[in-house]
């Protein structure tokens, strides 16, 4: 079938000019900015990711920093009402779109791939084609700000005259404040931005599972997946149900804005409340879809951590799914005060209850694993262990919220603020740097700092309890949320002054780990290349990983692979390696990058052309076109490839050497 | 000078061809995109019986050309007949009868495509021998739900047309060979779902009206 003409390479830099279907060059042997422009290696796009979603998570940063000073002192007027409400809307939007979301992309990307023994993921194109979407709808709904900076220095006017660029209609844009009545093209860049990034996750989530279903490695059956991947699994098919609604809801609201239909208009028959269900039932399962990537880093941390397995390891990955799928049930309980009727608020009410059973079935599970092991408190198990703290104590004000007639008294209060603060902060943050810690010395070769990291740890979660706490105390005594600023005399001052000052220190935690993160890329402490002795398949790659990550195909006989195969003599445990055979690359491609650009281009252009700018129009049209351009040239220049010389680490016959001795770094 | 590398497929886990398995999942996620838009449009015909706030500004079967939606509905089911066709063609590689099979699918889209381009454009003006009003995106909720719906799934049909309209054009370049059959067989599974998509709105939409 394959007739290779080009002989094995050592390193792609070797490769000789080929030509695509096209008859172009192909850039695979390019370096520097051309490299990252065009790779589809799905090590160095999870890289990419990595790096946008920790400057968005700054981005988002400073907003709720903004938002908070504003916040410190009752009559404040730090900021405006209006750049309050902007300020709130791309916080949250910031946090979750472009920072949460890429960051766990980040980690499917450069790990899943690596524990399931996969030479990359089933579409490299397209995964290059999900980062730069994913960027170009980023970029997109930030420009905002800097349209809105020139509108405040006197050289952009939008044609309305609605001086709002920036969005400002909270993260669920309920209707009908998102009609053009009510609001300016703020709510187009909120729109064109979300949807542009919906295209990006949908993609990378269809790659993903086909990821995750048809490349393990032989022997990795469903039931012996590393945790991570399971939850990757799950978090990807929760993408691709949920997403439709939001886009399909974005795409009438767009529709409402450009083009006057009646879908949200209350004056032609439309119902805002249909905007509310279409919203929660993405909303609902996006909860999910942000928190069950980080519940599959514990699950490996603590495991790692705990030197045993994971402890009810089906009734984890089982847990993971009853969640996924209930997390389709339950969006309504986020309309509780809109009138329902009874029988549905009560089915709600009990599904939300009850969706508390496999998040409880998870915690005991890490406890479970935590008991009777020999646990390490390295930096990644402190975040781990407050991750278990924090998220339950979100949950527990969870189950408040599920009860329906208590919610009737919280809904719109800081106590909702406090509890998703508590799961989203205090839970998933908590995991995610937990995944940095945990990772980046495979990803990089270096190990962090544990001095700082144990510094990074108490400051967040120090910071994090000061800043959040307090909330449910201000939302009982009846702080609304998103107020812009309050009246001295409610009993609020001095809760919200300890909350800013928390912020702040949370704040000054996270600029120290990301100070220390980029330090160790520099010049940390290099390690081994498997520093905490752990478990899963991607540690029996030497650092840095070769680009074609396995010189031979690993064969794998049990959970917890690379464990077994280090510390037994059972040979029915360990991992078998297939022989070594020169391995076939994709080629390098430019067309993810363009069509992503086309998208851009379409976005910017409608938004700009609800603005009142000439010649807009044309613009989104040319969008599209660019897009369609790259589809084409896409299918034409074909996959390509190459093949690239394995360096065998090993003489394959001894398959492990005796007495391995596990190199742990000199720190811990 | 041209190098053919052709594409490895490694052997799946599972044994279903990976791109086969992406469209599969595409179209699970397809399902979503169109429930959601029958929803609202079901929602909004139950809310509004007359399709409108006012009486008089809809007449649903009195707008409808039920003959002519019969029809391309026809037509489209008989191109699922064709592609099927030449899809067996192809894995036959008798590349002859896939060609005039997929000229056939291709041909179909487009009278679809036609029949709603007229039904649309006759909806707007309104009919006065059968009494129907101007029907419009903003003169109605129903205008708006329909006209979404329908023409979220006309574009459906639309990019199936050029995709296999491409696929035609490219079985005359010589570069199609028996790997190609999984290319057609994704496609053909992608207008065999549009198809499908087509007997609910057909259904919901407008055989509903005349119960």
């Amino acid at each position: 079938m394959s007739s290779a003409c080009i002989s094995p390479v050592a390193d792609k830099s070797e490769v000789p000019p080929t030509r695509s279907g096209l008859g172009l060059i192909r850039p695979d042997a390019s370096r520097g900015l051309i490299d990252w422009l065009t790779t589809v290696d799905h090590k160095k796009i999870g890289i990419l990711y990595g790096a946008c979603a920790l400057f968005f998570f700054l981005v988002g940063g400073v907003e709720a920093l903004l938002i908070r000073l504003q916040l410190m002192v009752p009559n404040n007027t730090f900021v405006s009402a209006q750049t309050y409400n902007q300020l709130f809307t791309m916080h949250g939007t910031t946090m979750i779109f472009l920072g949460v979301m890429p960051l766990s992309a980040a980690f499917f990307n450069y790990i899943m791939p690596l524990q399931i023994g996969a030479r990359d993921v089933a579409f490299p194109r397209l995964n290059a084609f999900s980062f730069w979407t994913f960027l170009a709808g980023a970029v997109l709904l930030n420009l905002s700000w800097l349209f809105q900076a020139a509108e405040t220095l006197g050289w952009f006017m939008p044609g309305d005259g609605k001086t709002d660029i920036v969005p400002a209609v909270g993260w669920f844009a309920y209707s009908p404040l998102t009609s053009l009545q009510y609001s300016g093209c703020g709510t187009d860049f909120w729109i064109l931005g979300i949807q542009v990034l919906g295209v990006a996750s949908l993609a990378a989530s269809f790659n993903f599972i086909v990821t995750i279903i048809n490349m393990r490695a032989p022997g990795l059956t469903m039931m012996r997946l590393p945790l991570f991947t399971w939850m990757t699994l799950i978090t990807a098919v929760l993408i691709i149900f949920a997403f439709p609604a939001i886009t399909i809801a974005l795409a009438q609201l767009m529709f409402d804005r450009f083009f006057d239909t009646n879908f949200f208009h209350v004056e032609k028959g439309g119902q805002p409340i249909l905007w509310q269900h279409l919203f929660w039932i993405f909303g609902h399962p996006e909860v999910y879809i942000l928190i069950l990537p980080g519940m599959g880093i514990i699950s490996e941390v603590i495991s790692v951590f705990s030197r045993k397995p994971l402890y009810g390891y089906p009734m984890v990955v089982f847990s993971g799914a009853v969640i996924g799928f209930m997390g389709f049930t339950v969006w309504s309980h986020h309309m509780f005060t809109t009138g329902l009727g009874k029988i549905a608020t009560a089915a709600f009410a009990l599904l939300t209850m009850g969706i508390a059973v496999p998040t409880g079935v998870k915690i005991f599970n890490w406890i479970g694993t935590l008991w009777g092991g020999r646990i390490r408190f390295s930096v990644p198990m402190v975040f781990a262990l407050g991750f278990i703290w924090m998220f339950m104590m979100g949950g527990f004000s969870g189950i408040m919220h599920s009860a329906a007639p208590a919610d009737a008294q919280q809904q719109d209060s800081y106590f909702v603020v406090a509890h998703f603060h508590y799961v989203l902060v205090g839970g998933l943050l908590l995991s995610l740097l937990a995944g940095l810690y945990f990772w980046i010395p495979k990803v990089f070769g270096r190990m962090m700092s544990q001095k700082l990291g144990y510094w990074v740890a108490g400051l967040v979660i120090a910071g994090f309890n000061l800043a959040f706490f307090p909330m449910h105390y201000l939302g009982l005594t009846g702080m609304p949320r998103r107020t812009h600023t309050y009246w001295s005399g409610f009993g609020w001052e001095t809760w919200n002054m300890l909350s800013t000052i928390g912020a702040l220190i949370l704040g000054f935690g996270i600029v120290l780990c990301f100070y220390d993160i980029i330090r160790t890329i520099r010049k940390g402490t290099p390690c081994g290349s498997d520093p905490w002795d752990a478990r899963t398949l991607e540690w029996s790659l030497p650092t840095p990983i070769p680009a074609y990550n396995f010189a031979q195909t690993p064969i794998v006989q049990s959970r917890d692979s690379w464990w077994h195969h280090k510390h037994t003599e059972d040979f029915d445990h360990m991992i078998l390696y297939e022989g070594a055979e020169p391995i076939h690359m994709p080629s390098q491609s430019w067309f993810p990058l363009i069509g992503a650009l086309g998208l851009f281009i379409f976005g910017l252009s409608m938004c700009l052309h609800q603005a009142g700018i000439p010649f807009t129009g044309y613009g989104a049209i040319a969008g599209l076109v660019i897009v369609a351009f790259a589809i084409i040239c896409w299918a034409l220049e074909g996959p390509g490839g190459y093949y690239l010389e394995p360096k065998v680490p090993f003489d394959k016959t001894l398959m492990r050497a005796k007495n391995t001795t596990v190199a742990c770094h000199p720190d811990l | 000078m041209i190098q053919a590398v052709s594409h490895v497929h490694p052997p799946t886990a599972t044994g279903i061809e990976n791109k086969k398995l992406m469209m599969w999942l595409f179209l699970a996620s397809d399902c979503m995109f169109f429930g959601t838009l029958i929803t609202t449009h079901l929602i909004y015909r139950k809310l509004f019986p007359s399709g409108a706030v006012e009486e008089g500004v809809v007449n649903v079967t009195n707008t409808f050309n039920i003959e002519l939606t019969s029809f391309s509905t026809f037509i489209l089911l008989m191109s699922s007949f064709l592609m099927a066709l030449a899809v067996s063609a192809l894995h036959k590689m008798e590349l002859k009868s896939f060609r005039r099979n997929l000229f056939g699918v291709i041909i179909f889209g487009l009278i679809f495509l036609g029949c709603q381009v007229f039904e649309f454009i006759e909806f707007v003006h309104g009919n006065p021998i059968t009494g129907a009003p101007s029907l419009t995106l903003s003169n109605s909720v129903f205008g708006s739900t329909f006209f979404v719906l329908t023409g979220t799934h006309g574009v459906h049909v639309a990019i199936g047309v050029l995709w296999l309209l491409g696929l035609w054009l490219y079985s005359f370049t010589g570069r199609m060979t028996h790997e190609s059959a999984l290319d057609v067989e994704v496609a053909g599974l992608y207008w065999h779902f549009v198809d499908i998509v087509w007997i609910i709105i057909f259904t919901a939409v407008y055989l509903i009206e005349y119960i």
